[in-house]
């Protein structure tokens, strides 16, 4: 029996890019290349301008029983792989050679139907994904139990909360026996418990003998689960290393830079005195990314545009975690000194910063959203999902036991330990 | 022992040409077919207020108007049976095909979020979808049955070769039904090509006339049409009307099976754009 599970060459995926009416053809090209080969013989040139390689020359293998993670930026072809790996889509050149069932949990939920209830979508789900119906009804009880909704199984999914339908999904995809398990960041369902339990469920997978793919933006999940992992950007496969090393490869280099929003002039009414351009995250070197470290400072810059005199005017950031409670807001003018500074705010371009010092927030995923008002006056713009990005707690007080922390803030206190009184001695 | 089974080696790499069929994969999902069919069903009769009445009414309706306009008022000749139930008979397979088109050809746009997902084999879509209007059939059947029994017709001894008329119509409705589902991902124009298809369709198929009305010489460009020979063979083998099956019924079949296999390979071919184009 063949070591490896995987074993890619040269893969390469090309997509058209431009509006997708430019990828239909036109009958005439369909007829033609459906009834001559030739048409097919001639590939197009590789560099065409809208064309875009999604994934480049990328060679890898993966032993059995290997928990391999994927790491890269949004569009850096990670999904890509993962549907070529799961035969979703062909890949344009190269191969893959794959030993064994594929199981992918690429979507959770894919199928469910809002009309039919949790115990039939389960039936449903289970049969996309490629599970025998004897094999669902022999992990049936399993499945719902891991999913905790008894109750409510006999109900139409339509009325689930959003939790217990991700939950659902999130079951029956896991308890799906595949020999190679592909995970494209499921985590971000549900709370954190429940992220506990199908980070358990990985790693039971793993220890079962069977290979998982794993892709996240959570490095903290990343680095507990796997123990080598791929860089990939632009469609390249720029390292593969033990976790922690990739990590740090990918962290430092920036290469999750993507921690700006920018608005459209489009999207703002252009009456509104008050115009919004971006707000940026740039970790400690000053690079703008979406991942910061817990274990240093960071900044938070606002560019707008003030376009009339705006009396009273403040500028501030809300900062949610993932599951939208609010850990703070903070405004530009604070400080009274500040405010009264400005308190006309003549027209032009701003740029207000904020530095957010070290040891604030716990490990996860947060949202930044934006406000700009005067007190009991007018609200000139509000936009509470501006932009998310992730908080790496290695480093944090306390990472000496690898454990997620409970609550959104990691904060480092100075505990003092005395001993007030000798114990008796044992004898 | 079963996941040993499946341990399997399989090659991923870009197809070139025309794809093998695959038959094996279908097979292994064959469950997969069944579940999908068994959703369409649910689905529609939770979702329609008159549920599988529906069935019912769209058959029983239009022969109430075809009895009306050609039976009465045109006088079409019926081969000596009483109308309504001469068209009816025709009409029960007519809506199984012409409903197995119109959902076939939406399976896979309708269903984009799976294939951009997860691989299956993509057949599955339009072959649960034109299954799902067996149990329409069905249905519509009992009326039928009800309909003999008020105008006191008795069934043939042909009777038995009733599930072979209807396999015929299947196998055409599905031929066409990987053809225009396939075409539908690249050209969202089959949308409304596909209602005039349908009505032409209609008129080529012998359901509010007899096919003796037919001259002679153009009987055998006339059972090129499958769906000739299914309607034929439905009112032969119900009501003991027209010609017992022979040369046209032959053709009819070559012509289904010809549909069938040219629309599973085109569909195999195209099915690799099928997640990058839906």
């Amino acid at each position: 029996m063949a070591k490896n599970a995987i074993k890619a060459t040269n893969l390469g995926k090309r997509y058209a890019i431009g509006s997708s009416l430019n990828s239909y053809r036109t009958l005439r090209e369909t007829l033609s290349s459906a009834f001559s080969q030739a048409g097919r013989q001639a590939e197009p040139d590789n560099d065409l301008p809208d064309h875009i390689w999604a994934l480049k020359d990328v060679s890898f293998e993966v032993e059995k029983g290997a928990v391999l993670g994927i790491i890269g930026r949004n569009g850096a072809g990670k999904s890509t792989l993962l549907k070529v790996l799961s035969r979703v889509t062909e890949p344009t050149e190269g191969s893959v050679a794959i030993h064994g069932r594929v199981g992918s949990l690429l979507e959770v939920g894919t199928g469910f139907h809002p009309e039919l209830t949790g115990r039939e979508n389960i039936f449903l789900n289970g049969a996309i994904l490629g599970m025998k119906r004897r094999e669902i009804e022999r992990k049936f009880d399993e499945i719902v139990a891991f999913a905790e909704v008894e109750k409510f199984i006999d109900t139409p999914v339509k009325r689930f909360s959003s939790g217990m339908y991700l939950r659902l999904a999130f079951a029956v995809a896991a308890h799906l026996e595949p020999e190679i398990l592909v995970v494209d960041e499921v985590l971000a369902v549900g709370d954190a418990e429940f992220q506990r339990k199908c980070l358990g469920k990985m790693s039971d997978v793993a220890k079962q003998g069977r290979t998982v793919l794993f892709v996240s933006h959570n490095m903290s999940a990343i680095l507990r689960l796997t123990e080598e992992t791929l860089v990939i950007d632009r469609g390249n496969l720029l390292l593969r290393a033990p976790t922690a090393e990739a990590v740090d490869y990918y962290l430092s280099r920036g290469l999750n830079q993507e921690g700006a929003r920018f608005w459209q002039p489009d999207e703002i009414d252009p009456k509104n005195p008050f115009r919004p351009i971006s707000i940026k995250i740039n970790d400690a070197s000053g690079a703008m990314n979406t991942t910061i470290r817990s274990s240093q400072p960071f900044t938070i810059e606002l560019e707008y545009e003030v376009v009339k005199p705006i009396k009273g005017l403040r500028v501030g950031i809300y900062l949610l975690t993932s599951h939208g409670e609010f850990v703070f807001t903070s405004f530009d003018t604070d400080d009274p000194k500040k405010f009264s500074k400005y308190a006309l705010r003549e027209p032009g371009l701003y740029r207000s910063t904020v530095t957010i010092p070290e040891n604030i927030l716990n490990g996860g995923r947060f949202v930044l959203g934006m406000n700009a008002s005067a007190y009991r006056i007018k609200t000139y713009f509000h936009d509470e999902q501006a932009l998310a990005f992730n908080v790496d707690p290695s480093g944090a007080p306390g990472t000496q036991w690898p454990e997620s922390r409970l609550g959104p803030i990691r904060p480092a206190f100075s505990w003092e330990i005395k001993k007030r009184k000798n114990g008796k001695k044992q004898r | 022992m079963e996941n040993r089974a499946e341990e399997r080696l399989s090659l991923i790499k870009p197809s070139r040409g025309w794809a093998a069929l695959n038959l094996r994969d279908l097979w292994t999902y064959r469950e997969l077919i069944f579940f999908m069919t068994w959703r369409d069903l649910k689905v529609r009769y939770k979702q329609t207020f008159l549920g599988a009445s529906w069935a019912i009414l769209q058959p029983f309706l239009t022969m109430v108007v075809f009895s009306i306009f050609f039976g009465s008022l045109a006088q079409v000749p019926s081969d000596g049976v009483p109308y309504p139930i001469f068209s009816y008979t025709a009409l029960i397979p007519w809506t199984l095909f012409s409903k197995a088109l119109q959902d076939a050809s939406r399976s896979l746009v309708n269903n984009s979020h799976m294939i951009t997902k997860v691989y299956f084999p993509r057949m599955i879509l339009p072959l649960s979808s034109v299954l799902a209007g067996v149990v329409d059939f069905l249905i519509a059947f009992l009326v039928l049955i009800g309909m003999m029994f008020y105008f006191k017709l008795f069934p043939t001894g042909y009777i038995w070769t009733l599930p072979l008329f209807l396999l015929l119509a299947l196998v055409t409705a599905v031929g066409v039904g990987l053809w225009l589902s396939a075409l539908n991902v690249l050209f969202r124009d089959i949308n409304y090509v596909l209602p005039f298809l349908t009505q032409f369709w209609m008129y080529m198929t012998p359901i509010a006339y007899p096919s003796s009305m037919i001259p002679e010489q153009w009987r055998a460009l006339y059972a090129l049409n499958p769906m000739t020979g299914v309607v034929e063979g439905f009112r032969w083998a119900l009501l003991g009307t027209g010609q017992p099956p022979g040369v046209m019924t032959a053709v009819s079949s070559v012509v289904a099976l010809v549909l069938l296999v040219t629309g599973m390979f085109y569909f195999r071919r195209m099915e690799r754009l099928f997640a990058d184009m839906v």
